[in-house]
């Protein structure tokens, strides 16, 4: 018993980790990346914006945005397999 | 008794959709009676002071129905806050003064530089909501010291984070008072000193009966207020342009025609050479899209790096994520907070371009750039803010026409002024005036709670008197909210440095202190209290010595300004933390068991309910 919790708990925390890994590869790509090339990016244009100054305007925000939920969505699913293997349930207090 | 009253809350949080559906309809109900009363002739003056003395009264109202005497209500709002609420009020606690006033002004002056804040203000909820928010919330702290005092253990960790959270928030809340008293003076007709301590006032009443339960729900009425005055005018105008409805997904024609415009207007080329400005008027040098080279891009990411990462730290934001009935829900809710605070972020940079094409088009009946310096001087808007010393025109080169570097403007009317400069009627101004009251407001409640809370909380009941009894902590947490309060009011009476520097400087000391203990204290097992503490100390020193040695020489060591000072700090910080930390010996068993139960969502939380 006590051996299937440690090994659920050891999936859960490892399965977050990797979502986290993820999650914060593609923050660094639309927050620090892409403005660093903004020069390069503003030949190509998008929506009739140059792509530069698009993707500090909007472009990244639209992202950070959508990456939190989708985010949100795939922990929910990590918690449920989590709860149902342990038996546990949300949190109390 | 108490079964009645747990049955009360319990229908409150059932209805908010219906209460604040209400609460918004009656104020566009407002909005149009005010429009109406404007068609009749009532002044302009006597509209701004109905918006800002109407929206103000409400917040009152709201402030004292949620007035408390328990603990878990006024320092966690009985952690009963639905995620969606609980995002809006993150948006309101966050979009302080200088994102609703300053910030399109900064993107019509700064160009693509100052969207490094944009990038930074938004990106940071990312590392909010993956590495801190649901953890932390799993702790069950009351405040963010409280964290860090029971995670590393010892009075000296908390009382160390207790020092960076008061010099943080203090240095912000002093930027947002002085934004109430800007408007509150220019809205109700009184002087900037009386403004202040009447901003003061309004602040007071929404946070000091209630706590945090008072401000969560006067924080989502204020979003509701800014989030329209932000809207309504740049959709207007839009519309009078031929943008369309919605105009942030066609407004890229407008960067371009800009960018052929100032070309034209020899933006960058003309430098202004009139002398005797009034104090923050600027005319406008740097253009609208050049993001320049490596260096340029450095400078770009080093600012969004700081930014994102005080995000992380600042814990007015970070204590609004405790309030939430469980971690999934505070996970939820940074999604929900960012989604709020993206809807005002995307379209500042619209209103910039719009209003900088208004000026600039000379297809546009508004514009100004290249007409006659008499005609130009003739125009309502440029005759009011003139008075005021807001903006000047000046004839340098004594040809009779207006170029660029002959107008002059403060950056914080680009908001404020926008409606008069596109003809839009008076009743959008006073709305405006009540959305910048609103978003100053609601940042420093949300701030001199976390300040006053960490100081009643950790420094008052946890290291002076463990014993002090319910009733004795609540009121030492009032009396500490009107010191802190009354001294912020003090200090930006002094108007020590503009809105826009006290911010980055406030996200800076935060991150400096801050943000590796937090998450390495989830993160890493090995964290230990020595190397928190060093983390803490020898972060913030580092950063504080740099800024002030950056700001009394000027020097900028690879392009670090004092808006940026929080690299160093954080890179100290780091240095610090890992190699004390790794020098001393690992932390007992207990803590190392209480990482791993942070990590998971389920079971009790670490803290008791009421501690």
């Amino acid at each position: 018993m006590a051996d299937d919790i440690e090994r659920a708990r050891q999936s859960h925390w490892s399965k977050t980790f990797w979502l986290t890994i993820v999650v914060l590869l593609i923050w660094f790509v639309f927050s620090i990346v892409l403005h660093w090339m903004a020069t390069d990016l503003n030949g190509y244009t998008f929506l009739g914006f140059p792509l530069g100054y698009y993707m500090a305007a909007q472009g990244a925000l639209i992202v950070f945005v959508v990456t939190i939920f989708v985010q949100n969505l795939i922990q929910d699913r990590i918690d449920a397999a989590y709860e149902r293997e342990t038996g546990q349930t949300e949190i109390v207090g | 008794m108490a079964q009645a009253a747990e049955a009360g809350r319990k229908r409150f949080i059932d209805d908010l959709p219906r209460i604040y559906g209400l609460y918004t309809g009656g104020f566009i109900v407002f909005i149009l009676l005010m429009a109406l009363l404007e068609r009749f002739g009532v002044s302009a003056q006597a509209i701004g002071l109905m918006f800002v003395g109407f929206t103000i009264v409400i917040y009152a109202v709201i402030g004292w129905l949620s007035r408390t005497m328990e603990v878990d209500a006024y320092y966690v709002a009985g952690r009963e806050v639905p995620a969606l609420f609980n995002g809006m009020a993150t948006a309101a606690d966050w979009m302080s003064g200088a994102s609703f006033v300053a910030m399109a002004g900064g993107i019509y002056f700064g160009g693509h530089p100052y969207l490094a804040f944009v990038v930074g203000w938004t990106g940071g909820y990312v590392l909010v909501s993956s590495l801190l928010a649901p953890y932390l919330r799993k702790f069950g702290c009351y405040t963010v010291p409280d964290f860090i005092g029971t995670r590393y253990g010892g009075n000296l960790a908390r009382f160390c984070a207790v020092v960076v959270l008061v010099v943080a928030s203090f240095t912000y809340v002093t930027a947002q008072i002085n934004a109430t008293g800007t408007i509150a003076s220019r809205a109700l007709g009184i002087p900037f000193e009386y403004g202040i301590w009447f901003g003061l006032l309004g602040i007071l009443l929404c946070s000091m009966l209630g706590g945090m339960r008072g401000v969560t729900w006067t924080q989502v009425a204020q979003y509701i207020v800014l989030i329209i005055a932000y809207i309504v005018p740049v959709i207007w105008m839009s519309n009078k342009q031929g943008f369309g409805i919605i105009p942030h997904f066609s407004y890229g024609e407008a960067v371009q025609k800009i960018q052929v415009l100032e070309q034209a207007a020899q933006v960058g080329a003309l430098k202004p050479t009139a002398t005797d400005l009034p104090t923050g008027v600027r005319a406008l040098t740097t253009l609208h899209n050049s993001p320049g080279g490596f260096f340029e891009g450095w400078r770009f990411v080093a600012l969004a790096i700081c930014m994102m990462l005080g995000t992380a730290s600042l814990p007015h934001i970070l204590m609004r994520y405790f309030t939430t009935p469980s971690v999934k829900a505070a996970r939820r809710s940074v999604a929900w907070s960012l989604f709020f605070i993206f809807l005002l972020y995307f379209t500042a940079p619209a209103l910039a371009t719009l209003t900088k094409l208004q000026l600039f088009d000379p297809e546009l009946a508004t514009s100004v750039i290249g007409k006659s310096i008499a005609d130009v001087q003739a125009l309502p808007w440029v005759q009011q803010w003139s008075a005021v010393n807001f903006l000047r025109v000046i004839d340098s080169n004594a040809d009779g026409i207006l170029q660029v570097n002959e107008f002059f403007m403060r950056p914080d009317i680009v908001v404020l002024a926008t409606p008069e400069i596109a003809g839009l009627p008076y009743v959008i101004s006073g709305l405006v005036a009540a959305g910048g009251m609103a978003a100053a407001m609601s940042t420093a409640d949300g701030l001199l709670l976390a300040i006053a809370n960490a100081l009643s909380h950790d420094l008052y009941y946890k290291i002076i008197d463990p014993r002090a009894d319910t009733r004795v902590r609540l009121i030492v947490a009032r009396a500490l909210l009107i010191i802190i309060g009354a001294a912020g009011a003090a200090v930006a009476s002094l108007r020590l440095t503009g809105i826009l520097g006290a911010v980055a400087w406030a996200f800076c000391f935060a991150n400096s202190g801050l943000f590796f203990p937090l998450v390495l204290g989830v993160w890493w097992k090995r964290a230990n209290r020595a190397g928190a503490i060093a983390g803490m100390v020898v972060g913030f020193a580092v950063g504080t010595a740099y800024l002030y040695y950056t700001y009394t020489t000027g020097h900028a060591l690879w392009g670090i300004d004092h808006l940026r000072f929080g690299i160093f700090g954080m890179a100290a910080s780091l240095i610090a933390m890992v190699v004390v930390s790794v020098m001393t010996p690992a932390p007992d068993e207990e803590t190392q068991k209480m990482v791993d139960e942070v990590r998971v969502p389920t079971g009790r939380t670490i803290l008791a309910a009421s501690h």
